[in-house]
């Protein structure tokens, strides 16, 4: 028989019936249910396929530790591929599938794998597919059928329609776990007025009282528990939320599932909601996680965990087969098979001890359970789902001491004693340590300053003992905080029956056996990922016995449950077989998440154009309303040209090139870094950053000057205006205002503590724009009052404050593009204004706007270096600014620069190149001397490269060995990616008015 | 020792698997080797391989203070590539792919190298431009590279962002089509044993604590199991560089940082090759099990803890959706990390040291793992000859000194920027 | 995610501050021509495993670079200051 509902009984509401369907087919399922309840209730035993065998697997626990019952949920865009039906609680109109089978999981074609099992041992991988042959060819053949078959849920290439909340929270004390001892300590907590976090993964608090019959004691307890906690404005109760991380400083990673138990996000909420919170203090109250026993076919549909048996039974009211056998190491089967047994099955309980005592057992033979003392099961048997046990007598290893008895049965639990969910606490801290007493891992200090832990998670057994150290932590923690516990006494905990915990007089037995220690078949370790016992056996005849080398050769609790349920056993397994103990045996290290997380609630809004800030120039509006086309630079975003029509990003580039030499044009430079040096020792400062000298620089003068990093290499460039004595406005590239900024104040708070000199970041604050052209100073002095901008009056390099439109400007004579130009600083508030201003001035002089491709022809004509030739691996020599550096005074870089290979004669050096053919150059081309084959690394490389409106033709910048003495030489510029070898003759850098007449007329 | 084979998976299978052997044996240490390699990584094991194999040197114990290949060798993102730049690294990284492209046959264990390609992104002209330099030099070096621009892209990667909403968007990409992954562990494993049939002694869970002097010179290591003398100690320690350095008296270029991976659940098909955004630090592929295996930044603080926060996980995750935006429901299932000796110039070093009978092999920052087979190559030799091979001749710590910094990424001496 | 005591600002996310390496490392003065102090001062660091007394920048805050103590094993927090003050 499969599972069924049961008339009454169970935490759900029989009276509303949800539409959610399993592979198209209807379940039958309620209010309160999980998605696996409602595959029991209806009778789907077979809910998904084994990883590499592709055996039928059937819903295997009731929690997040279930290897087995992964599906696919939802279709189109909110499809979700691994969900786990145990954690999945249904709604109206949820559909679900199977996965990682064809033509339908209950018919798998693929099963038939199964039978080349014994050739797919651990690690077969790596003895096989070598092949004959040299190269990657064979293996890369098989490889591309293995990658096929592999894999769980079938994921889609479909935007995620759903929004991700982050939400950054702080706490004096975070509960994680609300059952009964993470209850109490936040009721704890709680009464003394400390701002309390409580989380529980479920979407109902109460933990493992919620396995508990309807009507136990334990109902009124946590009703009155819950009421008082929810009356308590200090504490917040998540639920549907699981504390996946423990990281550094008491930061606790949460993800809530807002809307998963919806058909879709309502009214404008999130899907998840990712909580990111510092807490002072924490109590983990994580609880434990029963373990298997390992045997023969133990995968088959109907063999569970008896704590799960016990959860749908009584929170689900689900009964998973009418005949039961319970095969068990210690006492917490028995509380399962009196509470099945009362709802009507048919319970044979096998426990390996030899006896037991006469209160566990006189009730339950009195309840009708029949009793198999020292006997455990060795084989289910079954083809599709569990048909019998069979059961043996064991010894304390169990392995079989006597003749086999078959039990016909639908269900089988099972009981190994049980783990406790230490893995928050190791994550942030270290390995566990193993406790005697339990048979289980469990943290090996407690009362860690900000981290304490409570309940099963230390193995507390009753729940009495739970209650109490849920308490005991939190006054621990309330100490900690300097809060007065004013009232510890949380409702006193009800009496339950047979509350006997699991670790008394547990036998720790981990796998049943014959007399030999062989399985009589198929014994899984790991379900989801097909380890079987003899994978284990196979790891340490070969010597893969460390923990680390067995998980990752048998791939045994690499799983998406991350072995939960399998990696203690695995552990005992090798222990055995190595003559050691467990904890000489180790344990692995647990990571996070604890629980997968989905990849957009950790992104939160931070995707799309949000992915990262971007900076806007005051008159990035302007410029798309003139329909420029844009271009990243760095966070920024600026004009990259202005297309006129049609015009491509060439046609445009030089006609505005073009335009600036013939005309006048105006780029909005507003990007430039822009550094406040101010105070008495500002010259000081500057004469040691820049390579060159300052203290001569006059108020109302500006001076171009270059920055090294410490080792010698060039940083940086830009120019510098003296606005005052003490007052300095410095400049940098796009690129690095922030780094040079981050390096000032580094040099002036850790080096030089005593110059007494500021610098502030100024970039936001000013707007700029290059006005350049032979009609710039016209078009200029057109609109500006209060400056006079003559050629006498106002020589390069000078700047003077001036007013336009009423509104006040600073305007720098200063040319980057080689023609009269001047820079006008304006307030970044006024600059649209300004710009506006100046292009209602400009129509006479048929001024046009220039975008950063112009900008760089231009600068190429002139061979100034910007940010590819300064690279980071140049040096003043190479870029052919050596000129600048002062030789009077020690700069910053100045003895590292000295050094051997940056001074070698032979270096790539800035050169020009004109090409003589119709093609220009590509940037990132390789320079070879005529005639000699084209290979290694050449002997430098093109780093910028145009079309020349003024020259013509087409030139390029490149760094070029020796390359100042080669002048006049033909070379080859080889591009090989692109097929493309051209010719081309070296040449000054300096192409276009060397003498600088137009920028100084 | 049993050769492996599709025939003899057969064969044992027959016989209930119960006949394999040892993959390596677990050897007493001896008092005195030839050569003592401390660190049984994938370097220190290769290292032990080649010795033996090339240079005939079979007198070698391989120290490990946990257990073989449970160090960088097993944390990594798997990906092995040789599309470098730099002269100094070119040829090496080059050697490296050569000697992974017959690497299973050559140990006789399956490392799973799969020439699945690389793509690196480019967003803006600029990265274009420098990724055509790049290209230009691996193709004028005898090493495959393509640039391709953002239509061949989209038609080859279909599944990222080309949207308007992208916020770098694509422009183009260069490939190496002979890059792709191996199988980590099974580079350790595989050379162990291959190592370990030429008579090299492995010996796990043995902490070097000191050494052994003699008139300034290294003459052996001390040893939680005990002395053990050497003609040659050679240290292979990855994160741990600076330590074994320090007690020899040596101050280097190296800090040490935590890089994290993240992997996540396991899915069909979905990821063919290796692809690297451009416009963050950030790498994804798919692993033969199904795992998404993703990379990205440091979390760019000095650290041995070999775990790391949530401020880089977030990025990198932002970033994975900012590539594919599907992945979004998609579940990260782990993430951990490693500890990284980050150089200052983000290049290695392989060299002999100023400590007489003291070698050096470290400061791998993110790139060790594709380095394994021409590290233990040039390392063996280095050791065997005293001298380097060319392809490691600029790896050594006085490059500094000279000015010979190795900088692909063009940032300088800021260890967590490489 | 380590959290920083900044001395101005208060007790912040690292995500608040850039990191700057090594603070013991003492950078000579300006006028110091022998180049293996400066070759010390920019590549040569003591990276220690335990206790570290490091830079940081609190790039999104106050600006100021401050000189923390943490265990780079344990990451534990320790003592912050700002670099501009003398300890």
């Amino acid at each position: 028989m499969a599972g069924q509902r049961l008339k009454q009984g169970g935490r759900i509401d029989r009276r509303k019936t949800l539409n959610v369907r399993f592979d198209g087919r209807k379940l039958q399922a309620h209010p309160g249910d999980t998605l696996a309840s409602a595959l029991i209730a209806s009778g789907e035993m077979i809910v998904a396929r084994g990883f590499k065998y592709h055996r039928a697997r059937g819903v295997y626990a009731a929690g997040s530790e279930d290897p087995n019952a992964l599906v696919h949920l939802r279709t189109g865009a909110r499809h979700e591929p691994n969900a786990r039906a145990t954690t999945t609680q249904v709604f109206d109109g949820l559909e679900s599938f199977a996965q990682n089978s064809w033509p339908d999981v209950r018919f798998d074609a693929s099963a038939g794998i199964g039978l080349l099992s014994p050739f797919l041992s651990a690690g077969f991988y790596y003895k096989t597919f070598i092949g004959p042959f040299k190269g990657t060819r064979y293996w890369m053949f098989c490889e591309s059928f293995i990658r096929k078959a592999a894999g769980m849920g079938r994921a889609v290439k479909i935007n995620d329609p759903d929004n991700y909340d982050k939400l950054n929270a702080f706490c004096d004390l975070l509960v994680v776990g609300g059952g009964a001892s993470g209850l109490s300590a936040a009721l704890t907590a709680g009464r003394a007025g400390a701002d309390v976090i409580l989380v529980d993964q479920d979407f109902e608090p109460g933990g493992s009282l919620l396995s508990q019959p309807v009507g136990e004691a334990s109902d009124d307890w946590l009703e009155d528990v819950l009421l008082e906690l929810k009356s308590l404005t200090n504490v917040r109760i998540l639920t549907r939320t699981t504390a996946f991380g423990a990281y550094d400083e008491d930061v606790y990673g949460l993800i809530e599932n807002v809307s998963d138990h919806l058909l879709a996000p309502e009214n404008d909420q999130p899907r998840q909601r990712y909580w990111l919170v510092r807490s002072k203090q924490a109590v983990l109250a994580t609880g434990a996680i029963e373990r298997p026993l390992v045997f023969a076919n133990n995968d088959l549909p109907g063999v569970m965990l008896a704590g799960a048996v016990q959860t749908y039974v009584n929170r689900f009211g689900v009964l998973p087969g009418q005949r039961i056998v319970l095969s068990s190491n210690n006492n917490s089967a028995a509380q399962v098979a009196l509470h099945l047994a009362r709802a009507g099955a048919d319970v044979t309980l096998c426990d390996a001890r030899p006896t037991l005592p006469a209160e566990l057992s006189d009730p339950l033979l009195a309840a009708g359970v029949t009793l198999l003392t020292g006997k455990l099961v060795i084989k289910a048997i079954g083809r599709r789902k569990v048909n019998a046990a069979l059961i043996v007598p064991v010894d304390a290893a169990g392995r079989a001491t006597g003749a086999a008895q078959k039990v016909t049965c639908d269900v089988i639990g099972l009981s190994g004693g049980w783990s406790p969910v230490v893995h928050l606490w190791s994550q942030r801290f270290k390995k566990p340590v193993f406790d005697d007493n339990s048979g289980s891992f469990i943290p090996a200090e407690l009362g860690r300053e900000t981290v304490k832990c409570a309940g099963r998670m230390v193995a507390a057994q009753t729940l009495a003992d739970r209650i109490a150290s849920g308490v005991t932590a939190a006054q621990a923690a309330l100490a900690d905080l300097s809060l007065d516990a004013v009232d510890t006494s949380v409702p006193a905990a009800p009496a339950l029956p047979f509350d006997t915990g699991w670790a008394d007089d547990i036998l720790p037995v981990w796998s049943v056996t014959d007399a030999k220690g062989k399985t009589l078949g198929k014994a899984f370790v790991d379900i989801q990922h097909d380890v079987k016992l003899t994978d284990i056996d196979q790891a340490h005849r070969e010597g893969y016995v460390s923990v680390e080398h067995l998980k990752r050769y048998t791939t045994s609790g690499m799983a998406t449950d991350q072995g939960k349920t399998s990696n203690i056993i695995a552990l005992a397994r090798m222990a055995e077989l190595s003559g050691k103990t467990i904890p000489q045996t180790g344990t692995t290290t647990f990571r996070p998440p604890y629980t997968p997380v989905a990849i957009g609630a950790l992104v939160g809004h931070e995707h799309g154009l949000h992915f990262t800030a971007t900076r806007y120039s005051p008159i990035h509006d302007w410029h798309l309303a003139q329909g420029a086309k844009m271009t990243e630079a760095g966070a920024w975003m600026r004009p990259w040209y202005y297309p006129d029509g049609s015009e491509t990003l060439s046609e445009a580039y030089r006609r505005e090139a073009a335009h600036v030499r013939q005309h006048v044009g105006i780029v909005d430079v507003s990007t430039l870094g822009k550094i406040a040096v101010q105070g008495p020792d500002a010259a000081e400062f500057l004469n040691r950053v820049y390579i060159n000298g300052w203290k001569s620089l006059k108020s109302g003068r500006l001076r171009y000057g270059v920055m090294l990093r410490e080792d010698g290499y060039v940083m940086d460039d830009g120019a510098t205006a003296c606005l005052g004595e003490n007052d300095y406005f410095m400049s940098t590239t796009t690129a690095n205002a922030a780094r040079v900024l981050a390096f000032a104040e580094h040099l002036l708070q850790t080096a030089w503590k005593d110059m007494k000199v500021h610098v502030t970041t100024v970039t936001d604050q000013w707007a700029a724009f290059a006005v350049a052209g032979p009609k710039a100073r016209d078009l200029l002095q057109s609109v500006v009052s209060g400056a006079d901008l003559s050629r006498e009056a106002m020589p390069n390099n000078h700047f003077v404050n001036a007013v336009i439109n009423g509104i006040p400007v600073r305007i720098h004579r200063m040319s980057y593009s080689g023609e009269l130009a001047y820079e006008v600083y304006v307030a970044s508030g006024y600059a649209q204004q300004v710009w506006n201003a100046l292009h209602a001035a400009g129509t006479p002089f048929n001024l046009k706007p220039y975008g950063t491709e112009a900008m760089g022809a231009l600068r190429i004509e002139k061979g100034h270096v910007a940010g590819p030739e300064i690279e980071g691996r140049t040096t003043l020599n190479d870029l052919g600014l050596n000129g600048f550096a002062s030789s009077k005074k020690p700069f910053v870089g100045s003895v590292l620069r000295g050094r051997e290979v940056l001074t070698e004669a032979s270096r790539p050096t800035l050169v020009g190149l004109e090409l003589g053919s119709a093609q220009g150059a590509k940037s990132g081309s390789l320079i070879y001397a005529k005639g000699v084959a084209a290979k290694g690394h050449g002997e430098g490389w093109v780093s910028s490269t145009t079309w020349s409106p003024a020259l013509g033709k087409y030139i390029a910048l490149a760094l070029v060995q020796s390359g100042k003495s080669r002048t006049g030489e033909e070379v080859q510029v080889v591009n090989h990616l692109e097929n493309q070898t051209l010719s081309a003759k070296i040449v000054s850098s300096h192409f276009y008015d060397p003498a600088g007449e137009r920028q100084n007329a | 020792m049993s050769h492996y084979s599709a025939l003899s998976v057969f064969l044992n299978a027959l016989k209930g698997n119960q006949n394999w052997q040892r993959a390596w044996r677990d050897p007493a240490p001896k008092p005195k080797y030839d050569v003592v390699i401390v660190g049984g990584g994938g370097h220190g094991l290769a290292t032990a391989y080649y010795l033996a194999k090339e240079h005939g040197i079979r007198n070698i114990a391989v120290i490990e203070k946990g257990w073989l290949g449970g160090g960088n060798t097993g944390r990594n993102t798997t990906i092995v590539r040789s599309n470098y730049m730099m002269p100094g690294n070119t040829m090496f990284y080059e050697r490296s792919m050569k000697l992974w492209e017959n690497l299973s046959q050559d140990l006789n264990y399956n490392v799973m190298i799969s020439q699945r390609g690389q793509y690196n992104l480019c967003h803006s002209p600029a990265q274009m431009d420098a990724a055509r330099r790049r290209g230009n030099i691996m193709r004028a070096n005898g090493i495959d590279a393509d640039l391709f621009d953002r239509a061949e892209v989209k038609r080859r990667l279909p599944y990222l962002d080309y949207s308007a909403t992208a916020r770098f968007p694509i422009h183009g990409a260069i490939f190496q089509s002979r890059a792709g992954t191996a199988r980590h562990d099974a580079v350790a494993w595989g050379y162990a044993r291959g190592a370990d049939r030429l008579g090299v002694d492995i010996i796990q869970q043995c902490e070097v604590t000191g050494y052994i002097w003699d008139k300034g010179k290294i003459t052996g290591v001390q040893t939680t199991k005990g002395e053990i003398r050497a003609g040659k100690v050679g240290l292979a320690v990855a994160g741990h560089t600076g330590h074994l350095a320090d007690m020899a008296g040596l101050r280097l270029p190296i800090e040490t940082h935590a890089l994290q991976a993240y992997v996540t659940e396991p899915l069909k098909p979905m990821v063919d090759p290796v692809i690297s955004f451009g416009a963050a630090h950030f790498y994804i592929s798919q692993s033969d099990k199904g795992g998404l295996v993703l990379g990205g930044d440091l979390d760019g603080y000095n650290s041995y803890a070999q775990r790391g926060g949530l401020p880089i996980v977030e990025h990198t995750l932002a970033s994975a959706k900012a590539l594919m935006p599907s992945l979004s429901r998609l579940k990260l299932l782990r993430h951990w990390a490693g500890v990284m000796d980050m150089s200052m110039d983000g290049s290695p070093f392989i060299t002999k040291t100023s400590v007489d009978g003291l070698y050096l092999n470290g400061g791998w920052c993110y790139g060790g793992f594709k380095a394994t087979p021409a590290a233990g190559w040039c390392f063996a030799w280095t050791i065997a000859k005293d001298e380097p091979h060319p392809d490691n001749a600029e790896f050594t710590l006085n490059r500094f000194e000279r000015g010979y910094q190795i900088d692909e990424k063009g940032v300088g001496p800021k260890p967590n920027a490489h | 995610m380590l959290r920083i005591n900044c001395p101005v600002c208060g007790t912040r996310d690292e995500t608040e501050f850039t990191y700057g390496g090594d603070a013991t490392v003492v950078r000579p003065a300006m006028d110091e021509t022998r180049a293996q102090l400066w070759l010390d001062y920019v590549f040569n660091r003591d990276n220690p495993r335990g206790p570290h007394t490091e830079y940081w920048h609190h790039v999104q805050g106050c600006r100021q670079w401050l000189v923390m103590e943490r265990n780079t094993l344990t990451h534990e927090v320790g003592e912050c200051h700002l670099a501009k003050e003398a300890c």
